[in-house]
């Protein structure tokens, strides 16, 4: 109900505003809906084929997720080995389970909680990994988490603003393979559970809900995780924005 | 009237949809009057969008082959037997 308020006072807003020739649009309320491992219809057809004993599903299904199944793995055990043997082991018992998948939940949320469910179990087998409430609470101090207050007057006004980008869109930001690379450099050196929590929630499409229920934190917990990494890899984008300006 | 660093730390609660209605429209008027703000959103809106499109390490070839022959392991039981159920590895 209230989001029907919300998205007609919108309108209604930005109306008022638009009389104003001066006038830039704000940003729309978020659309930063991506690409869950949700039921396409590709998956279901894939399914059909697999249940048929066709290969070539097989090898599609394979390519489709293995990667994505590698950075989950990556999450929850300390090696790559054992990121390699999780998914493996993932894929195995995706195939003893396959006639008995109901499709109550999407193909690809079915294969990541098979994949969670080994990657938890073999790190308590192995001692090496820890549950995600047990991981050091390595974000304290960490002034790359918030935007610096040094950049804000006394007020909170910007005194030394974001610097533009090149790319500010997600499009052209995608098509920079620099600053891709860069993410990912910089993903990797997140404290732990920020990179847990924004690589399942920004990489690999879970929603909060899903993301809450598999690490058994608060939704609130989880949004400050969040929130930190955001800020910290739009800080180090933004470095590296400022650093190819010269 | 939000403040603009006080905008920089509840941007997430807005991308999140968790801001109450009236906190919302504190964030738009803000928005609507500050470039920076506009520009610092979109900038973590593209920051989000591109970590949703990192690209997957590509899959070994060993690791495709080894899947073909499980796959075929798995096929082969099943002709065999239609209704067994493999045991859970």
């Amino acid at each position: 109900m209230s989001t029907l308020v919300v998205s007609r006072t919108g309108l209604s807003l930005r109306a008022i505003f638009s009389r104003d020739p001066t006038w830039t649009a704000p940003a729309r309320p978020p659309r930063v809906k991506r690409e869950t491992p949700v039921a396409s219809s590709d998956d279901q057809q894939l399914l059909v084929r697999l249940r048929a004993g066709d290969g070539d599903a097989f090898d599609a299904l394979v390519e489709k997720y293995h990667g994505k199944l590698k950075r989950l793995a990556r999450l929850f055990v300390s090696t790559e080995a054992s990121a390699d043997e999780v998914v493996q082991d993932t894929w195995v018992a995706v195939l003893d389970g396959l006639d008995a998948f109901e499709e109550r939940s999407s193909l690809g949320t079915w294969i990541s909680r098979i994949l969670v469910n080994r990657a938890k179990t073999k790190g308590v087998r192995e001692a090496r990994s820890t549950p995600f409430s047990a991981m050091g609470d390595d974000d304290t101090g960490d002034e790359l988490a918030v935007v610096d207050a040094a950049r804000f007057s006394p007020a909170g006004k910007w005194t030394a603003p974001p610097l533009r980008w090149d790319d500010e869109t997600p499009a052209t930001l995608v098509a920079n393979q620099q600053a891709m690379a860069l993410l990912e450099v910089e993903l990797r050196q997140l404290p732990e559970r920020q990179r847990v929590i924004v690589v399942l929630r920004d990489t690999l499409g879970w929603t909060s809900d899903e993301v809450c229920t598999a690490l058994e934190i608060t939704e609130a917990n989880q949004r400050v995780l969040l929130h930190r990494a955001r800020t910290r890899l739009r800080a180090r984008l933004e470095a590296h924005f400022a650093s190819h300006e010269c | 009237m939000l403040s603009c660093q006080e905008i920089t730390a509840v941007i997430t609660e807005y991308l999140e949809g968790r801001m109450s209605f009236a906190d919302r429209m504190r964030f738009q008027m803000h928005l609507g009057m500050c470039k920076h703000c506009r520009a610092y959103l979109r900038q973590m809106k593209a920051t989000i969008g591109s970590l949703g499109q990192l690209p997957d390490e590509p899959m070994p070839t060993d690791v495709r082959d080894e899947m073909r022959k499980r796959f075929a392991a798995w096929n082969d039981a099943r002709r065999a037997d239609p209704k067994k159920k493999p045991e859970p590895t």
